[in-house]
């Protein structure tokens, strides 16, 4: 166990409101080996921001801990990189210094810093963008040289949060390969969230599906394709079969609330904080 | 220049094709550049104001050639210049002192609950106080002279710098400030680093308003014994119905304050150019 990347034990995230409280995560626990990647997947308000945050160390958890690398968080830091959806670059820095905003934290001289951070817009297709504001990018762009910013302070792990969600088709699945190339050139642990269950089982070694209300983790499923991944395995019939799991692992749980009135079993344990 | 009798014609002619590329992307290529409008609608003014001075019977109505005549006069035996440089002085000094107060009390304010919750009531009440009625307080504490007239200019920049400085740190994106936190920034690189640059844009809105502010406020500070300066001039001027004098005036407040702003808009299209919004 303590050998895992990431290891979630027993979280809970309560946010307490003026309209009472949400349990936002319910004693999830998940554990994360070294370079695996994990797409976390489920509707809306089931927790997986959350659970992401918590790994970040942007928020807390209300009970339970999360580990990285054998070591609680207690805050975020540079050795978990954090991707937004919406870019979150720095829009009056030009791409470079956006990516060498980070190194410059840990101390690097000027001739080192401008050369790692051209390393790693060349890894992502920049190398041309340097000079460029991230107001003269386009959306994929912009969410590139933000890979490429977290990248270059050479986290251990990457937290990804629908960092493609704001994306137009073509350019979402460009993307996807693109950070599979980037991932196997320089292998991270990365932990992906998206409500796209293709996306989901396209880029994971294991996905994740998530329920709400309260949000909990409803199914854990393998990917056993090989990497590269390419558009022959996106259009293959394992991939679909998997792709079909995935789907009902995120559609099956509402169903069958809805028809019938028990949880899942492994869930079924009354809660009486419930509303 | 160039012959202003052209420009009403030339208006309604298709403008050359360099102005439909360089012009902005929202511009259609068929506008009329903005200035010749700029310079129609002053020719436009002027030309009211001198027909309804003709048709006027009252003489303290001047046209604008009395108007020219008066301010070439003052202008020759140079009290023009000693008093717009009197005045310039004192708007200067108000204002960079009250934006050089502002721009640190709103970050403070911005940033440290402590600090907002100590300063914001006082700001707020203040705010609402015109400095002209603080006058009579402030000849009490700083007597008559140039102390006085500063203060008063100085306070009226400070109040409106403060707020736009303060709303520029709470508005600052807290996508950004997460972003530079989870690089390993501390609190002080965030400030320094992302919560500066990102409310520059608030702090110079901030800054023009309390110019505006300064000069409005300059008239109202004259107002206390002053021995020289463009509202001094016009008080006199006043005494003595010379209505044309007045005008001079207004025209030189209404110029020094167009070139002041124009300056801050330059330093503001250099420093913040990397917004998305800007037309």
């Amino acid at each position: 166990m303590s050998s895992a990347a990431i290891s979630v034990r027993e979280a809970t995230k309560v946010y307490v409101t003026e309209r009472g409280r949400t349990v936002s995560l319910d004693r999830v626990s998940l554990d994360i080996a070294r370079g695996e990647f994990i797409t976390l997947v489920g509707p809306s308000g089931c927790g997986k921001s959350t659970m992401l945050n918590l790994i970040g160390g942007l928020l807390m958890p209300s009970s339970g801990e999360v580990l990285v690398d054998g070591k609680r968080v207690t805050g975020p830091g540079p050795d978990r990189g954090v991707i937004f959806q919406q870019y979150a670059l720095f829009p009056w820095l030009t791409a470079q210094q956006n990516v060498e905003f980070g190194l410059r934290l840990q101390g690097l001289g000027r001739a080192q810093r401008a050369e790692r951070a051209r390393h790693y817009l060349r890894l992502v297709g920049l190398q041309d963008f340097g000079h460029a504001l991230p107001k003269e990018l386009s959306g994929g762009m912009k969410q590139r040289c933000a890979i490429a910013r977290a990248y270059a302070v050479n986290p251990s792990l990457l937290l990804m949060d629908e960092p493609f969600g704001a994306l137009d088709a073509l350019t979402r699945v460009q993307m996807q390969d693109e950070l599979l190339s980037t991932w196997q050139q320089e292998r991270k642990t990365i932990v992906f969230i998206t409500h796209d269950v293709d996306e989901a089982a396209y880029l994971a070694s294991r996905v994740v599906v998530m329920s709400p209300r309260p949000g909990r983790i409803s199914e854990v499923i393998d990917v056993p394709l090989p990497y590269p991944r390419n558009e022959e395995i996106r259009l293959s019939p394992e991939f679909a079969e998997i792709r079909a799991r995935v789907w009902r692992g995120v559609h099956h749980h509402r169903e069958q609330r809805s028809i019938q009135p028990t949880i899942r079993p492994t869930e079924a344990t009354t809660q009486g904080d419930m509303p | 220049m160039n012959t202003p009798a052209a420009a009403p014609t030339a208006a309604h002619a298709p403008p050359p094709a360099a102005h439909a590329t360089t012009a902005s992307s929202g511009a259609l290529p068929r506008q009329i550049p903005m200035p010749w409008l700029y310079l129609a609608t002053l020719l436009l003014g002027l030309g009211a104001w001198a027909v309804a001075a003709a048709l006027s019977s009252n003489q303290l109505f001047p046209s604008p050639r009395d108007v020219v005549i008066a301010g070439w006069q003052i202008l020759l035996d140079g009290s023009l210049i000693e008093n717009a440089k009197a005045s310039l002085l004192r708007v200067l000094a108000g204002f960079v002192l009250g934006v050089a107060l502002a721009i640190p009390a709103g970050f403070l304010m911005g940033w440290y609950r402590l600090a907002r919750g100590l300063v914001e009531p006082w700001v707020q009440f203040l705010r609402t106080v015109p400095p002209l009625a603080l006058i009579p307080l402030v000849i009490v504490a700083l007597g008559i002279g140039e102390d006085a007239k500063i203060f008063v200019i100085f306070l009226a920049s400070f109040l409106a710098c403060v707020l736009a400085t303060y709303q520029g740190v709470r508005n600052v994106d807290n996508t950004l400030v997460n972003a530079a936190r989870v690089l390993g920034a501390s609190d002080l690189t965030i400030f320094a680093r992302v919560v500066v640059p990102a409310s520059t844009p608030f702090i110079f809105v901030g800054m023009r308003v309390a110019l505006g502010s300064a000069w409005a406020t300059l008239v109202a500070s004259e107002l206390i014994a002053a021995p020289s300066g463009l509202g001094r001039m016009m008080q006199v001027a006043t005494q003595f119905l010379q209505t044309d004098r007045i005008i001079v005036g207004i025209f030189m407040i209404g110029l020094l304050g167009f070139v002041m702003d124009r300056i801050l808009l330059w330093a503001e299209r250099r420093l913040t150019s990397w917004q998305e919004v800007r037309a």
